[in-house]
């Protein structure tokens, strides 16, 4: 009886309209969120205080500003975006929270700013087409972007990837991800042809004329630039990454894909070489043990912190996470290592979870791009989807020790204006194409 | 494209399960191993739960309490030491930057409630329970005035130095002064690697030439063995050759012809030496061991924090027993023979108690938290030093040497001390290492003490026996 009735109540969810369903759902993450601070406010047994409250109401108030957004503007798009964001928002902020509330309160604002860029970009750019022209702009942003950071670029923690500007701090390469993607669709649809099918042939293996293959190896040797000048293998990995998998849905040649990884591994080679903090992080990987102590203490913090949740976590707000001086047992854990802390507090249980909503976005990314028509469409899709997938693999890789420790953040979940952001403008990139898509079907 | 875009999230599939699998390992796989690891801080902050007892001197002062904290939203107790440096190495540490040492770590059972008994049993439930675990406390036998009075003279002496005492009866430590010292509240960082080495607890890690102290051992042997008798008479003369090398008389004094008595009361070297050569190192070594010397002192002190007394060799690794030694020069204290102020007090204290050696004690009792004794530990005897003849003998000439010789200065009114003095050479022109070791009162000993004052001008009369003579007189309260 209990299950019919079950039954009953999600079929009669399935059969609202895309819509009603996305609220729903949003609903169903405002109370976890909700859940989640009382449990933070109970654990840590301070002083009551409204400002979690405020933040939470806040919280509520953006989304439901978004989907009233979506309802006016892209009113057939996917319904499980938008509420998958809200849940991976909420548990960082939440843990951003139970670090430091004045942190959350940064958080919350950066937030509710990427949820307007949401709102901004679905209002903009509702008919995807209008992105495609965009292409070449785009792409000389990108490479702009990228530039500035390299010249006026700040070091933090190692890496040169921000920029200070007007008293704030930007991480341009966030925002240089996103166009690079748009660029990528726009340039490959436009030669997807010659470069999947050329004309001369050498050794029984077809090799593109150079003036078709020209951007693409350019590209390359920017990244592989980047990845020196920047001091960073994550992002360089992810910029070259996303490339060859949107070459790959382009093409459907595994030769590029082969051919670009060699030269990647090539330059990761000459890297080691040259700059200390890479090869630091490679030991680190290996071996964290002997050096658990100093040049390995983040990796060997992170994993103890792992471990120590176990399968349940310990709880929000219960976990060990700040040391006597009041700051973080493992440094950073608010951004790099915000897995590390959900992983201590939720344990495997909710690790998996962040990770499977990870699973679930990329899905509704690559369902949106099979549904959707044309070349531009499928390619940006996929490759929007691949760049959020892939960060939290670099990342989540790093901090669990499958992969060299990177500082790349954790979408939607890090403490972070660039990072919160840019990932809101992606979710609003696939939704305008999705609505599209669905609008022709019907 | 569909199929390829097919294939790509069946790549980010395999990654993002990856990741799952690799938190798997750590969450459920690996965790136990890691959480057993000495380097995981972990470890230490989760003992911040835990209300560590506290560590009381017999007089009632307290060494080392806990004060209740926060820690990242939850209650803690944070270690305090409101007497700083008095007692800092005996009573040791127990801290988040440094880790632990002295009576913090040995006992840190009791102290933490964590013993495998059945109060150990019990708190391990409240700490599921999530209850506050509350340590026992330990009450130690030193007395905290006295202590106070021997770090007072040893910082005066302007020296670095150690006071050990004993009570005969049952091992209790008493004192045991180390100087230079640190606060362990505060200072802890500094003091690891700060001129003077202030961790170090000079009493059982500090290794010096006994001098003429060690003549009470030699003494001890040469009656025992049946070599020599109090009254043995022994030709004048202010040197001797052995092994090829002059051995003089301090200051080239010659006593004239006097009895073996004489010899041990003025500390004459040709004489002891001369005893030392017809005793012979095997005899000599086995009285050695009776005393305790060549292994580390069995306590309630960290064994890696007490060194064994003996003969070393120029690397500083000790050597055997029955290795070749002049026995001459051992015989007076010197051959590269190296001992702690702890077995030196020991040496006294063996004297004073018949001949029966004592294992010393810092602990007079443990309390639960509710008040109750959960541990009282009873004197535990060695064994066998000497006969009770011979220990007879030795307190009557130890006697003499403050009534007439050279340990005049630790006479303290109406408490007959007696003792034996020493000044051994450091091999640095003009310094020495200045010894006392007695015990009071004579007729019925109830404390057994050794001072060393390191790399002084002046002799073991002139600088360790007066202080010696303070300490004494801070414990009887005279």
């Amino acid at each position: 009886m209990a299950g019919h009735a079950r039954d009953d109540a999600v079929n009669a969810l399935l059969r609202l309209p895309a819509r009603n369903r996305e609220l729903a759902l949003i609903a169903l993450a405002l109370l976890i969120t909700t859940a989640g601070f009382a449990a933070v406010q109970i654990a840590r047994a301070e002083a009551l205080s409204w400002s979690p409250l405020i933040a939470a109401a806040l919280f509520a108030a953006a989304y439901l500003a978004a989907h009233v957004a979506l309802r006016l503007y892209l009113p057939d798009a996917d319904p499980y975006v938008l509420p998958i964001t809200a849940v991976l928002a909420a548990i960082g902020l939440i843990e951003i929270h139970r670090i430091d509330p004045d942190l959350a309160r940064d958080q919350g604002l950066w937030i509710a700013l990427g949820l307007g860029l949401f709102v901004a970009v679905a209002v903009a750019f509702r008919d995807i087409r209008r992105l495609e022209s965009l292409r070449y702009t785009c792409g000389a942003l990108a490479v702009a972007l990228l530039l500035v950071t390299i010249v006026v670029g700040t070091e933090v923690n190692g890496a040169r990837l921000w920029i200070r500007a007007a008293g704030l701090q930007i991480q341009p390469g966030e925002f240089a991800k996103i166009l690079l993607v748009v660029f990528l669709a726009g340039y490959l649809r436009e030669r997807r042809e010659v470069l999947a099918a050329p004309a001369r042939r050498v050794l029984g293996v077809g090799i593109p004329a150079l003036r078709h293959a020209l951007p693409l190896l350019i590209l390359a040797g920017a990244a592989l630039v980047l990845l020196v000048a920047m001091n960073d293998l994550g992002s360089s990995l992810l910029l070259f990454v996303i490339a060859l998998a949107m070459v790959y849905v382009a093409t459907g040649r595994l030769l590029y894909v082969g051919t670009g990884l060699g030269l990647f591994a090539l330059g990761g080679l000459a890297a080691l070489q040259i700059a200390p903090q890479v090869q630091t992080r490679i030991d680190g990987w290996l071996d964290p043990w002997p050096d658990e102590q100093d040049s390995a203490y983040q990796i060997a913090q992170s994993i103890y912190t792992i471990a120590d949740g176990g399968v349940t976590g310990a709880g929000f707000g219960r976990g060990l996470i700040l040391n006597d001086a009041g700051g973080t047992i493992i440094p950073f854990a608010q951004t790099d290592f915000i897995y590390s802390v959900i992983a201590n507090e939720m344990g495997l249980v909710g690790a998996s979870a962040v990770i499977l909503l990870y699973l679930l976005l990329a899905w509704r990314g690559f369902r949106i791009a099979t549904q959707a028509d044309d070349g531009f469409s499928k390619l940006l899709a996929s490759g929007l989807a691949v760049a959020v997938a892939f960060q939290a693999f670099v990342i989540v890789g790093g901090v669990v020790r499958l992969l060299p420790l990177t500082g790349l953040t954790l979408p939607f979940v890090s403490y972070g204006g660039s990072s919160v952001t840019a990932n809101f403008a992606i979710a609003a990139l696939l939704l305008c194409i999705s609505q599209r898509a669905n609008r022709e079907r019907g | 494209m569909n199929a390829r875009i097919s294939h790509l999230f069946g790549a980010v599939v395999v990654a993002l399960v990856a990741l799952i699998a690799m938190t798997t390992y750590w969450q459920v796989w690996a965790r136990g191993s890691l959480e057993a690891r000495q380097s995981n801080v972990r470890l230490v902050y989760r003992d911040l739960e835990i209300e560590r007892g506290a560590i009381i001197s017999a007089d009632g002062i307290v060494l080392a309490d806990s004060e209740p904290g926060r820690l990242d939203g939850r209650d803690v107790f944070l270690r305090r030491y409101p007497e700083q440096g008095l007692a800092a190495q005996l009573v040791g540490y127990s801290s988040l930057l440094a880790g632990r040492a002295g009576l913090e770590r040995s006992l840190d059972p009791e102290l933490t409630g964590s013993t495998s008994d059945l109060a150990g049993v019990r708190n391990s439930f409240d700490r599921m329970r999530g209850d506050t675990v509350r340590g026992d406390d330990v009450v130690l036998r030193l007395v905290a005035a006295a202590q106070q009075t021997a770090m007072d003279r040893l910082r005066e002496a302007g020296r670095a130095g150690s006071v050990v005492v004993l009570d005969p009866s049952n091992g209790g430590v008493l004192v045991m002064a180390s100087t230079p010292t640190f606060d362990p509240n505060e200072g802890l960082v500094e003091a690891l690697d700060a001129p003077g080495s202030p961790l170090l607890n000079r009493a059982t890690q500090g290794l010096y030439p006994p001098g003429s102290t060690f003549k009470v051992v030699t003494a001890a042997s040469a009656l025992d063995n049946g070599v020599v008798e109090v009254s043995t008479e022994f030709p004048a003369g202010d040197c001797i050759e052995t092994g090829g090398q002059e051995l003089c008389n301090f200051n080239g004094k010659d006593p004239g012809e006097h009895d073996f008595g004489y010899a041990l009361v003025h500390s004459v070297n040709t004489t002891l030496a001369t005893v030392g050569i017809e005793l012979g190192d095997e005899r000599l070594e086995a009285t050695m061991a009776g005393f305790g010397f060549f292994k580390r002192i069995p306590w309630d002190y960290p064994a890696d924090q007490n060194l064994a007394s003996g003969i070393y060799n120029r690397r500083g690794n000790q050597v055997r027993p029955g290795a070749n030694v002049d026995e001459a020069r051992l015989a007076i204290g010197q051959e590269r023979l190296l001992a702690t102020p702890l077995q030196m007090a020991l040496v006294a204290a063996a004297v004073a108690n018949g001949g029966q050696l004592v294992q010393p004690q810092a602990v007079q009792e443990v309390r639960a938290p509710d008040g109750s004794v959960t541990r009282r530990p009873q004197a535990v005897f060695l064994g066998r030093a000497m006969t009770t003849e011979t220990a007879g003998e030795l307190r009557l000439l130890m006697r003499q040497v403050v009534d007439e010789g050279t340990g005049a200065t630790a006479a303290v009114e109406g408490l007959d001390v007696a003792g034996k003095t020493g000044t051994a050479e450091t091999g640095e022109e003009g310094l020495n290492d200045a010894w006392f070791i007695g015990f009071a009162p004579a007729s019925a000993p109830r404390y057994a003490i050794a001072v060393l004052v390191e790399r002084t001008a002046g002799t073991g009369g002139d600088v360790a026996a007066p202080i010696a003579a303070d300490v004494l007189r801070t414990l009887s309260g005279s």
